[in-house]
């Protein structure tokens, strides 16, 4: 790091000279942004989250405790009473504990890549901050997506902490759900993140989002019970949903659910390539409006 | 265009470097579609100078100071920051500024001083160089009393001052401001320049747009005059208003009715005359002379004034508008 020296300049409101130190120069300043740009938006992303800390305990902890409860516990009760068979042969909290962690991650992706994606253009315009600075678009795209990854690995570690203490996941695997859950959660959010940054004037789209997006793939992606008790004609809801794949494979993990190996496959090229795909367009949108 | 004149101004500091420019524009351009934003401007930027660019909204002022923070590509000509192209070295250039925007884009979730070491950090600074660094440019601010409050807490003026220390974080040797206090009281203006001579004073150079005619000749050394997209005239604040206006203004109102019919009566006096829906101005060397001049000729105005010449004058005698419409 550059060793501060001193130089002695005129500055204070009136309160005598300041003492400036020398920051490094700016070829180094470029050099380390160039590699390091990512990292230092991510770090910006971070410091603002710690603000709501709270909130993401609450949703990594709080949630499950009454999801599992509610859900896993009250109402396994009746359905378990009735047949565990529906459910591969596992209790009906097993059954669910990995669906709940997937989607509190999508959940969390459609939060942090809607709303903040607007401030950082339009309402507050925080991204022009750093933009301004030897920063690039791209760069700051990505340190706003590391960071969101790292809200989804906390808060899916916090949630599979509470879904082990509830003996829901039986299998020593389990814990590979939370890297599922991640994945889950970037391959929805990337894509969504993709079409915030191209979003000029809020018009309540994220709204409908959430109720015509985001609910039906919570609710049809075999989620509270297998997709293929439902009829063919929603039964689709579930093949494109990350919510489906990432629930499928978190099973697969937590109980070692049996499925076709090669639908194993599948589900982890799908969410992959969805991610992919929506990281392509997300640096592309992100480039195209800041450069204008 | 009085680009040579201007180019061949004395050195403003005792470095042997003075005399290369830090900016340098040639028939720069940028267009939005079919909108001609800047058309063809010129200009050289030496070190240490504090080079306005002075116009009404929309001239194109803001589009050029994009260009020169490297945020936005231009459609045509050359344009060089510290020698480096923004559009081919975009960080490298960014690296070397300090930004003030037009609209402040501070992170109002976070905390005054955290503002800082956040943004110091985009530049790699370490925390051992931020830290103290923060506390001093709050103190430069007079914010060190809220260091610790939320940005939203702020006054307009204090959140400005903040935007300044945040570009001053990097130790930029070039600031560039946009409309540095539009939407500021008189005193917070008055605190915010002081802060800016400050700066000149320490060598570092500024580029500022402004519609303010008031702002640009206290702050600049040399200004070009942009309309349209358009370099109407560049020089000195004290050079332009000799070149394009007379020494004193005599402003008379004649009450709105009057103000328009009454220019034929008033032919002669002083050097030019300029109707205005709400007073009619003469320019002359000697304004209380013209006012003699009127009252000889019967002419009795509701209110009458005799001031200096300022760049609104200037302006409004290459544009034939007033500036602050």
């Amino acid at each position: 790091m550059t060793e501060p020296q001193a130089a002695t300049v005129s500055g204070g409101g009136g309160a005598g000279p300041v003492t400036l130190r020398r920051a490094h120069s700016p070829e180094i300043s470029a050099a380390r942004a160039r590699r390091w740009g990512a990292f230092y938006y991510m770090e910006q992303v971070l410091r603002v989250m710690k603000g709501y800390s709270w909130t993401i305990v609450m949703y990594g902890v709080g949630q499950p405790v009454a999801y599992l409860f509610a859900m896993g516990v009250g109402l396994a009760t009746l359905v378990d009473a009735n047949s565990t068979s529906a459910f591969g042969g596992v209790s009906y909290l097993v059954f669910i504990a990995p669906a709940l962690l997937v989607s509190a991650s999508v959940m969390t992706a459609a939060n942090e890549f809607t709303f903040p994606v607007m401030d950082g253009f339009k309402w507050r315009r925080i991204y022009y901050g750093p933009h301004a600075s030897p920063l690039t678009p791209s760069q700051i795209a990505s340190g706003h997506a590391m960071a969101v990854t790292l809200r989804f690995v906390v808060q899916s570690a916090l949630y599979f902490v509470v879904v082990a203490l509830f003996g829901a996941s039986p299998s020593g695997w389990g814990w590979v759900s939370v890297l599922v859950a991640t994945l889950a959660g970037l391959s929805f959010g990337l894509p969504l993140m993709a079409y915030s940054a191209s979003i000029k004037e809020d018009k309540g789209q994220f709204a409908m989002v959430m109720r015509f997006i985001v609910m039906p793939l919570f609710l049809f992606s075999g989620t509270f019970f297998p997709l293929d008790t439902l009829p063919l004609v929603v039964r689709w809801i579930g093949w494109i949903s990350p919510i489906w794949h990432g629930t499928e494979l978190g099973r697969v993990f937590s109980y070692g659910y049996e499925e076709a190996p090669l639908l194993t496959i599948v589900h982890i090229v799908f969410l992959i390539s969805l991610a992919a795909v929506g990281w392509v367009l997300t640096k592309r949108q992100f480039e195209k409006r800041m450069a204008s | 265009m009085s680009k040579e004149k201007a180019s061949s101004r004395p050195p403003r500091n005792d470095s042997k470097d003075a005399d290369e420019y830090v900016i340098s524009a040639q028939n720069l351009s940028k267009t939005y579609g079919d909108v001609i934003a800047v058309d063809d401007i010129s200009f050289n930027v030496p070190a240490g100078e504090a080079f306005g660019l002075l116009g009404p909204n929309g001239a194109g002022k803001s589009t050029t100071m994009k260009m020169i923070g490297g945020v936005s590509q231009r459609t045509s000509g050359q344009l060089t920051i510290m020698g480096l192209d923004p559009d081919q070295h975009g960080p490298e250039v960014r690296a070397h500024l300090g930004v003030v925007p037009q609209q402040d884009n501070l992170d109002e979730e976070l905390r005054v001083r955290d503002n800082l070491l956040v943004y110091g950090r985009y530049f790699g600074l370490p925390m051992s160089y931020l830290r103290p660094k923060a506390d001093e440019l709050l103190q430069f601010a007079q914010l060190t009393d809220k260091a610790k409050s939320k940005v939203d807490a702020l006054s307009g003026g204090m959140k400005r001052r903040l935007t300044i220390a945040r570009s001053l974080i990097n130790e930029p040797r070039i600031l560039l401001l946009d409309e540095p206090t539009t939407g500021l009281d008189p005193q917070a203006r008055h605190i915010l320049w002081d802060r800016l001579f400050r700066l000149k004073e320490q060598g570092v150079t500024l580029i500022l747009t402004t519609h303010y005619m008031d702002e640009a000749e206290q702050l600049c050394d040399r200004l070009i005059v942009v309309d349209k997209g358009k370099i109407m005239a560049e020089g000195s604040p004290a050079s332009l208003i000799r070149e394009y206006s007379t020494r004193e203004v005599l402003e008379l109102r004649f009450g709105s009715e009057r103000n328009t019919s009454i220019g034929a009566e008033l032919v002669g006096i002083g050097e030019r005359i300029e109707t205005l829906p709400d007073r009619v101005l003469i320019y002359a060397e000697d304004g209380e002379a013209a006012l003699e001049q009127v009252s000889a000729r019967g002419l009795h105005p509701l209110t009458s004034l005799v001031r200096r010449s300022s760049l609104e004058d200037v302006f409004l005698r290459l544009t034939g508008r007033s500036l602050v419409d």
